[in-house]
């Protein structure tokens, strides 16, 4: 019943991608934590949804959850994660390999740590093709790896190294060379360019960009950079202590933010437009081991009223084609200007 | 007036292996003013020689050649009590609020320590009061903070008391490195505010080191932008930022992604790949990845050229502008506009 897709009268089919009341929890000495509490959202193929969230908001544990490669102490409890009209929490684990890199691949966090240091580039793509396809012959081999390179902007020549011979970009580009190896239908990256610079974050995301617009493939990039998310995303899903709070189009979200949370995240990006006074979120976010039995955001929340201390909003529609989950709605037609400023501390 | 602290044609060569080298840094000749509470930013990528020019300024490593004066004297060749002046003086802010921090002592010892090392008080608790004013200077509620391990608190709030600790002893001037790169978004501003209030309010002058030219336009006046270890363009953040001169700030500025619905990235270049420069450039370090390069780009170094009054590029795009006089970068700097009626 908590399901919002962003086209909600739409039929389920129309999506490659189906992410149902997704939770999933951490076992802790304080008892288990809901990481992610309840997110669910649908894409299209060649749909790029942005999930943005401070650091412990679960944005990392979904894409782990989506993978179904999460590990204890962190265990999936509930949902449906839809691909291709298959379940894959549901999966067998041998459809699970199946499934994995051939119709949803991961580009993870940290490049440097996902390639194997002793192996050559070349190796490390064979592997993942033969995995799928061991009747591959060498030849063939070859030229789709030199055509895999090619394709993330790598000189043929990197097939022959290893990577502590790559820079951190050429690295992230290897990685994506692997993940696209078998045409997945749908991506997952998770911060794929945290540690570039902005020169490299760029050419990255838009060879991302460039190779999931070739495949079709639905992608979920996740993100804390508002900048990052506006650039690449069409849909842009706001994440606050496991929850998804907001999720719209990425003009209306950057536009019209309709959620307190998502307004101040926004408001406190810096500019290269004008000079002003920079402006950050009071407060810090909740714990989840105990986390208050309104809004998780109240605390936070210039907007905040009695309802928000004791019920905890549900997602509803705000708009056409979005969701938030604010006591607000259905009363506001959209966010008025914040009420007298809190003082601060 | 003698600056408080200037590097004078430093260059930093560290070893890089089996007889190679890596030049860090290479002939930067840079002063900040004493007073004035200046804000200056050093910007460029990894590998541009930025924290390398942190770490000379704050004499943790000794240049190859070229000298770091404090207040014209060579860190090199100061006296035990000039070191102290200068270690009270110029203070740091590091990058990671994790590592800074000794996990067994609780907050209070990296507050009551140079309180106590620097005469500020001359026991723990007549340190008290002095502690919780730069607490509360930051943000920070001294009874949530103070006695508490650095585990117990946020990496946001471990900064904070990072900052705390610099304005604990009224420096002159804070070099903070990346200060706020390990911290969310929504703290990053604060942080960043904080540090402009000191500025302000306690006339700090500020070198900040970034790698993000959104906050660096923030929160300063003027800015140095590097390349590979040499000054790519400088001045007035207002002429650097809004109206970058040099391929290279135009190359940064137009790839930083902005939050907004219109989609300011250009096509997809491959041009510009970190792929080792397939031909080495004698002159210009940029030329391998400058679309504008030409012939002399390739053959001799680019001089600093004074396109305003308040910027210099050095580029050879500009080379009928004058070239600059001095060496100096700061000579572009446009003074601070609070500093001129003070």
């Amino acid at each position: 019943m908590n399901v919002a897709y962003a086209q909600p009268s739409e039929p389920r089919s129309a999506y490659v991608f189906a992410v149902e009341d997704l939770r999933v929890e951490y076992d802790t000495l304080a008892g288990p934590v809901k990481a992610v509490d309840g997110v669910s959202f649908a894409l299209r193929a060649g749909e790029r949804l942005g999930l943005i969230g401070e650091s412990g908001s679960g944005k990392t544990t979904v894409a782990m959850a989506l993978m179904r490669l999460t590990r204890p102490p962190a265990r999936i409890t509930g949902g449906r994660v839809i691909l291709l009209g298959r379940d894959i929490l549901a999966m067998s684990p041998r459809e699970l390999r199946q499934a994995r890199l051939r119709d949803i691949a991961l580009v993870p966090q940290g490049a440097m740590s996902a390639l194997n240091p002793v192996m050559r580039l070349e190796d490390q793509i064979a592997d993942a093709i033969q995995a799928h396809a061991p009747k591959t012959s060498k030849t063939e081999l070859k030229g789709r790896i030199s055509a895999l390179l090619a394709g993330v902007g790598l000189d043929p020549s990197a097939a022959r190294k290893y990577p502590h011979q790559l820079s951190g970009g050429m690295k992230q580009r290897a990685v994506m060379a692997i993940a696209t190896s078998m045409a997945p239908r749908v991506i997952v990256a998770d911060e794929p360019t945290s540690a570039l610079d902005v020169v490299m974050q760029r050419q990255v995301m838009q060879t991302l960009g460039r190779l999931q617009g070739g495949l079709g493939a639905a992608v979920v990039l996740i993100g804390h950079d508002m900048g990052l998310i506006a650039q690449f995303a069409d849909l842009v899903g706001v994440m606050y202590a496991g929850k998804l709070v907001e999720l719209a189009p990425v003009s209306e979200i950057i536009s019209a933010p309709r959620h307190p949370y998502t307004r101040l995240l926004i408001d406190s990006l810096p500019s290269i437009v004008a000079k002003k006074r920079l402006a950050g979120i009071p407060g810090l976010p909740p714990r989840l081991v105990d986390l208050p039995p309104g809004c998780s955001f109240a605390a936070r929340c210039p907007y905040a009223f009695d309802r928000c201390l004791s019920e905890r909003p549900a997602l509803q529609a705000t708009g056409a084609n979005r969701t938030t989950a604010c006591h607000l709605y259905p009363d506001a037609a959209e966010l008025p200007p914040p009420p007298s400023p809190r003082a601060e501390g | 007036m003698t600056p408080i602290i200037e590097i004078d044609g430093v260059t930093k060569v560290y070893p890089a292996g089996f007889r190679q080298t890596t030049t860090a840094l290479d002939d930067v000749t840079l002063s900040i003013a004493e007073g004035g509470a200046t804000t200056t930013a050093i910007a460029g990528e990894s590998g541009s020689g930025k924290t390398t020019l942190a770490r000379l300024l704050l004499g943790f490593v000794a240049p190859t050649r070229g000298e770091v004066r404090f207040r014209g004297k060579s860190l090199a060749r100061m006296s035990a009590a000039e070191r102290r002046d200068f270690r009270r003086d110029v203070q740091p802010i590091f990058q990671d609020p994790f590592d800074v921090f000794n996990p067994f002592y609780r907050i209070d010892h990296v507050l009551t320590t140079p309180a106590r090392r620097y005469g500020l008080a001359r026991s723990d608790s007549a340190a008290r009061p002095l502690i919780e004013d730069a607490l509360r200077r930051v943000g920070l509620r001294p009874q949530d903070t103070l006695g508490r391990f650095p585990h117990e608190l946020s990496g946001g709030q471990r900064q904070r008391i990072m900052v705390a600790r610099a304005v604990l002893l009224r420096p002159k001037l804070i070099i903070a490195d990346e200060p706020v790169s390990m911290v969310d978004a929504s703290l990053r501003a604060t942080i960043l505010d904080e540090l402009r209030t000191l500025n302000r309010e306690l006339g700090i002058s500020i070198v900040y080191i970034t790698h993000d030219l959104t906050t660096a336009y923030q929160i300063c006046d003027n800015i140095v932008v590097l390349y590979q270890g040499a000054v790519a363009e400088a001045g007035s953040v207002e002429r650097v930022i809004r109206d970058p001169k040099h391929p290279y700030t135009q190359l940064l500025i137009s790839s930083i992604p902005l939050p907004e619905a219109v989609r300011s990235w250009g096509r997809e270049e491959f041009r510009t790949t970190d792929a080792a420069p397939a031909r080495k450039s004698a002159g210009c370090r940029f030329a391998p990845r400058c679309d504008s390069a030409l012939a002399v780009c390739w053959s001799a170094p680019p001089q600093n050229f004074v396109c305003d009054p308040d910027r210099l590029v050095a580029c050879h795009l500009y080379r009928d502008f004058p070239v600059a006089a001095t060496p100096d970068i700061a000579a572009a700097f446009a003074l601070a506009p609070h500093s001129l009626g003070a």
